[in-house]
């Protein structure tokens, strides 16, 4: 067995283990920062050799190691590493368990690298797991009232996501006998079309999964979290839940259902016709609710549910697209990357906000344009990317993603996912109205730190770069959405 | 009458349906996390039932069995944590008291 193919994985948790030793023994706690980062860096470097290679499976056909992993895996090590940068002026502020916090980061990377990879029904909830629990840990983090309620909350909910989402594995697994995802899918080409419509209990485990995966990617009707969760969450922590673990939920679903549930044609149609219902009802609502808000970041919790509906519709495309046509996998994994890169973003100039004036408001933002002008143009360029308009990478990815759905007869998805757009606009624009337009309450200047400037800037990069450039970024996305190894 | 898969099956839903509606309906988080035990609890079941009448030659539900009983404690553990916390904070662990965020 070739082990050095799990080496990312590998480094990851040894660094994890460092970092929580390391805590023990020194007294400045800042070389945490730098450990970490250094684990998230050679762990990335293994996964940059690993590119490119022929795909192959590692521990018995459990683990995958093709295109498709190795792009999520240096996706979650990007989001990760922005993530304990931007974290670096709001964890030197605790007295204790910076090194926990850390680990516990690089924890639920680990855990979601494995979910981009496994390809066997144990493995899936055990790396699913790993990541939920120590994502419940970092939400309750800053043990005030908000946060243990918000951690109370994802953990019971969450919970009970995953017991639904073990009925249904137990449902397929019975009857097909198989967790693995090829041998899956290869018993069910075998079953007869009247034998799985006499007994339904295969579907009902189809379906129980993808509300055990909804809740993941915040889908409505399994979003009741969301709002709550990115409330109270420590704010880097919302960034991270945000990006990190709704791209861990799309890649989960990408290789389960497309691997093992993609043929027959009648089954792909179905689900792919699930989802296209979920998208629709998800970003409608998230759009609507987002309205009202007063706080900044439960308004964006509004928003990725919105955002989940548009990354459904890529679901969709894929449901409806005959198995060799790669268009809705691209689209969908171009539109995670700028999905990440820019609310990763959003969320840093929030951090560094928030920091400054102790409040999420979004009242209190006003003359922000005045008082920390670059800030207040690196929320705004985010801001645009989230509605979709150029030259931000919001625009190329839903550009992207929509086309395929046209491509695939699913017109009335794209239409609707339209007039959700422009609806979105009027949320996000407030933002940047009260920012620029408003009259600041005081003329004190927002300080940031070089950390947090520095993730601050290598987003909005990433997002200037994917709006005018993105062929490059599709090119790899397409490369990823070629390679499955069942 | 012999005791067949369908049997298990059956006291599988049942158990599954009432830990789902229990954690639904019950206020107290810790009788919530009861309920989740007991839907996991049901899942073991019906895995172990699917295990021995469709595949018998395999331990491929039972091993599944082991990982969720060893997850769901670490899950009870971090849960119990979190309960901890916020009776704490807040002297209650009422579920409809645990209402500070509301839309």
């Amino acid at each position: 067995m070739n082990l050095e193919l799990f080496l990312p994985e590998l480094t990851l948790a040894a660094f994890a283990i460092i970092v929580i030793l390391l805590d023990l023994v020194i007294q400045r706690k800042g070389w945490l920062v730098v450990v970490s980062l250094a684990g998230v860096v050679v762990a990335a470097g293994f996964t940059i050799i690993m590119w490119g290679g022929s795909s192959q499976a590692i521990f018995n056909n459990m683990l995958a190691v093709d295109n498709f992993a190795l792009f999520f895996k240096l996706l979650f090590l990007a989001i990760a590493a922005l993530v304990i940068l931007a974290s670096v002026d709001y964890v030197s502020k605790f007295t204790r368990f910076q090194g926990e916090y850390h680990a516990l980061v690089l924890l639920s990377a680990l855990g979601m690298m494995l979910m981009a990879a496994t390809a066997e029904l144990i493995s899936i909830y055990i790396a699913l797991e790993l990541t939920s629990i120590s994502l419940y840990v970092l939400v309750g983090f800053l043990k005030d009232p908000k946060s243990t309620e918000a951690s109370l909350k994802y953990l019971l909910l969450g919970a009970v996501a995953s017991a639904v989402l073990l009925f249904g594995m137990a449902l397929v697994f019975g009857f097909t006998g198989k967790t693995q995802l090829g041998e899956i899918a290869q018993a069910i080409q075998a079953l007869s079309l009247s034998g799985v419509l006499a007994s339904p209990g295969l579907i009902l485990g189809i379906v129980l999964m993808i509300a055990g995966f909804g809740f993941k990617i915040a889908a409505v009707p399994f979003h009741m979290w969301v709002p709550d969760v990115y409330e109270g969450a420590p704010t880097p922590i919302t960034a991270y839940l945000s990006v990190a673990s709704k791209a861990a939920g799309f890649a989960i679903i990408l290789r389960v259902f497309y691997s093992a549930f993609g043929l027959p044609q009648w089954l792909s149609l179905d689900w792919g016709m699930l989802f296209a219902v979920l998208a629709a009802i998800g970003m409608t609502l998230g759009n609507v609710v987002a309205i009202p808000q007063t706080n900044i970041k439960r308004m964006l919790g509004y928003s990725s549910i919105a955002q989940a509906g548009y990354l459904m519709v890529g679901l969709a495309t894929v449901g409806f697209s005959p198995a060799a046509d790669i268009v809705g996998r691209s689209s969908l994994l171009f539109f995670l990357a700028s999905y990440a890169l820019t609310n990763l973003g959003a969320f840093t100039a929030i951090i560094a906000i928030s920091n400054k004036l102790d409040s999420d408001l979004i009242q209190d933002y006003s003359g922000m344009g005045k008082r920390a002008p670059l800030l207040a143009l690196a929320l705004t360029l985010c801001l645009i990317s989230l509605i979709g308009l150029p030259p931000a990478a919001g625009f190329m990815a839903k550009f992207y993603i929509f086309s395929g759905a046209v491509q695939h007869g699913l017109l009335w998805l794209v239409v609707i996912a339209v007039i959700n757009s422009v609806i979105s606009a009027y949320y996000y624009l407030r933002v940047v109205k009260v920012m620029w337009l408003g009259e600041p309450a005081s003329e004190e200047k927002v300080p940031s730190s070089g950390a947090l400037r520095l993730a601050l800037s290598l987003s909005c990069l990433g997002v200037l770069l994917l709006g005018i450039i993105p062929g490059y970024i599709m090119k790899l996305a397409e490369v990823a959405a070629k390679m499955f190894v069942f | 009458m012999a005791v067949g898969l369908e049997h298990y099956l059956i006291l599988s839903a049942v158990l599954f349906s009432i830990g789902l509606y229990g954690a639904l309906a019950k206020r107290n988080a810790i009788i919530i996390l009861m309920c989740i035990e007991l839907m996991l609890n049901a899942v073991n079941i019906a895995m172990v039932a699917f295990s021995r009448y469709i595949v018998p030659l395999l331990l491929t539900g039972q091993v599944f069995v082991i990982f969720i009983m060893v997850v769901a404690a670490a899950e009870a553990a971090v849960g119990l944590a979190i309960i901890i916390s916020i009776y704490r904070s807040r002297e209650t662990i009422d579920a409809t008291k645990i209402d500070l965020m509301k839309w």
